[in-house]
């Protein structure tokens, strides 16, 4: 998807030059308050709905959670996890449900890993966006992602994930989700805007005794332009195992790092060796040397017609130089 | 006509090229998604997508070919004492001394190490090919192994080629190696000089390397 114009892009995927700078957009975010959701999945309809993609029936597995997975058509998901959780002193049954989908990172692991120019795009108002006609569907964009979030569809072969519709906050809509949630759970708005109301939304559950309720925003990957009020926020893993610290990992930055210039240089320098020997060196060439007596019994090596014959006679060997 | 000597049979010559073409293929195509520099490669093949799809096929045939031709090749690779000599005398053989290297078989320490190295490397692009393949193997991995088996890929096609772009200088530096491995054949004066003692072996005739009468 892609309904912002160029200026508007801050980072493209395997893009080594910057990307438009000049103009600024405001940084926005989806801000998502758990505490508030009641499960219905009107959020999920509702990105069907828009986008206009529906995921396959799949088959129950015991769970509310349906479909089971994110996918190629699914681009939402509700997770929801049993969990018993410290309520002020007691311990307390919960449900918590986390609406699963791309958190839209500052630094994105799946725009660092992909290969293909222009395949995933950033842009200044913090949305990162998959241009599925510049998708080869190697799915390096898996591997880079903290949060599993992209999908390689069977069809197609090409990647899909959550767009933030982009296409709608480009004419100044909010994405389908936030307009549909009937219990104000989903706000959107500058992503300035939704951390202050954030700090509002925590102080309450805190008065409500979630003590550590908190705001998710992981710094790891530079923030998030989805975001999280959680009750439980010093314990991330047990909102269906969101990351506690998710950051590109260590092997992806190695990958897609130091290894290429030191790759690339290696095979470069190597080649250029290569030429600058024969310029210095000359060639090795066992036919220019001058014929010698074969320790009496070679008789049958004679000079004649073979490769030899092209050979011009300025090549000396330095050896016999000498 | 002054005899040749065969080194290669048709069979380790037709082995030998279908690995150097699939070795190009796989690696101008893989390199097309190593690093966006190389990006436009991704023209020869069709497009990005193509590229994406063909490549691990294009693998599979060199790693294929290759497991042939190591088993061809493999005993005469075998190190031995005198290629540890011979390495240290390194800087002679890159300014063409070779009347002051040890005498060699037929192959010397710097062809049985590119072989090693390739003994290595193709086996871990296979596996960690295999891994990554989004088309078909990837969503059986948990994505930390998918990463690990990307970058070994990488780290290993980056060694691999590094090492080929040295083969194929030395059959360029050393004149007459690559009619060796197209048409079979090497001349007497060729074998004496570079591989002395396989000269002996396939001659039966001494051979002091020119330079040392
Ligand atoms: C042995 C069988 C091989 C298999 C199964 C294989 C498979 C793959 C796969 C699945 C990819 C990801 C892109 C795609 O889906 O096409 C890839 C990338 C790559 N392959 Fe291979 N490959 C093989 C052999 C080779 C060889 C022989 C070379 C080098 C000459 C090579 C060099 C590369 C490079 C440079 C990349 C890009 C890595 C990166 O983006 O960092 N591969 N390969
Ligand atoms: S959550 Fe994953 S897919 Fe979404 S922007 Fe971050 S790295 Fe990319
Ligand atoms: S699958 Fe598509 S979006 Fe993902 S990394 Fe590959 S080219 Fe980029």
């Amino acid at each position: 998807m892609s309904s912002l114009q160029s200026l508007d892009i801050k980072r493209r995927s395997a893009t080594t030059l910057p990307s438009t700078q000049a103009r600024e957009t405001l940084e926005v975010a989806k801000l998502i308050d758990v505490s508030k959701c009641i499960g219905c999945k009107a959020c999920q309809v509702a990105c069907s709905e828009w986008n206009d993609i529906r995921g396959d029936i799949g088959t129950n597995v015991g769970v509310y959670d349906n479909p089971a997975d994110l996918g190629p058509k699914t681009w939402t998901v509700m997770r929801y996890s049993e969990v018993e959780e410290k309520k002020g002193e007691e311990m307390a049954f919960e449900w918590l449900i986390r609406k699963d989908g791309c958190m839209h990172c500052a630094e994105p692991g799946c725009l660092k890993a992909c290969p293909s120019p222009g395949a995933i795009l950033q842009y200044s108002n913090g949305i990162v966006d998959f241009i599925e006609e510049n998708c080869i569907g190697c799915g390096y964009c898996v591997a880079g992602c903290p949060f599993n979030v992209p999908r390689i569809s069977k069809q197609d072969s090409k990647a899909y994930k959550c767009t933030l519709c982009s296409d709608r906050v480009a004419v100044g809509l909010e994405p389908a989700c936030v307009k549909t949630c009937p219990t104000g759970a989903i706000t959107f708005g500058s992503k300035e805007d939704m951390i202050d109301h954030a700090a509002e939304r925590v102080v309450d559950l805190k008065e409500r005794g979630y003590a550590n309720a908190g705001l998710y925003n992981p710094a790891g990957v530079g923030g998030t332009h989805v975001m999280y009020v959680l009750k439980h926020a010093d314990k991330p893993e047990i909102y269906h195992g969101l990351p506690k610290d998710p950051q590109i990992s260590a092997t992806v930055g190695l990958w897609k790092g130091v290894m290429k210039p030191l790759a690339m240089l290696a095979m470069g320098l190597t080649a250029l060796t290569g030429f600058f020997h024969y310029v210095k060196v000359g060639p090795n060439d066992a036919e220019a040397h001058p014929d010698e007596p074969e320790d009496g019994n070679g008789p049958h090596v004679i000079r004649s017609s073979g490769p030899g014959q092209m050979e011009g006679k300025g090549n000396v060997n330095p050896g016999e130089q000498a | 006509m002054k005899p040749l000597i065969q080194r290669y049979s048709d069979s380790d010559r037709i082995n030998h090229w279908i690995v150097a073409i699939a070795f190009v293929l796989a690696g101008l195509s893989g390199l097309a998604m190593f690093h966006p520099a190389f990006f436009s490669l991704t023209g020869l093949f069709g497009g990005g997508a193509w590229t994406r799809t063909l490549h691990p096929y294009i693998g599979i045939v060199m790693f294929t070919a290759f497991v042939s031709m190591a088993k061809r090749f493999w005993k005469h690779n075998v190190m031995v004492p005198v290629d540890y000599e011979w390495l240290k005398l390194l800087p002679d053989v890159l300014t063409n001394r070779e009347d002051r290297l040890p005498k060699i078989g037929k192959y010397n320490a710097g062809q049985k190490l590119l072989f090693w190295m390739l003994v290595v490397a193709l086996p871990t692009l296979f596996v960690t090919g295999l891994i990554f393949w989004r088309a078909w193997f990837a969503e059986y991995f948990p994505i930390p192994v998918i990463r690990l088996a990307a970058l070994l890929h990488a780290v290993a096609a980056a060694t691999l080629i590094t090492g080929i772009l040295v083969h194929i200088y030395a059959a360029i530096w050393i004149k007459w190696t690559v009619g060796a491995m197209i048409r079979g054949s090497v001349t007497h004066k060729w074998a004496k000089a570079h591989h002395p003692l396989w000269y002996r072996e396939v001659t039966g005739q001494p051979a002091t390397p020119p330079g040392q009468e």
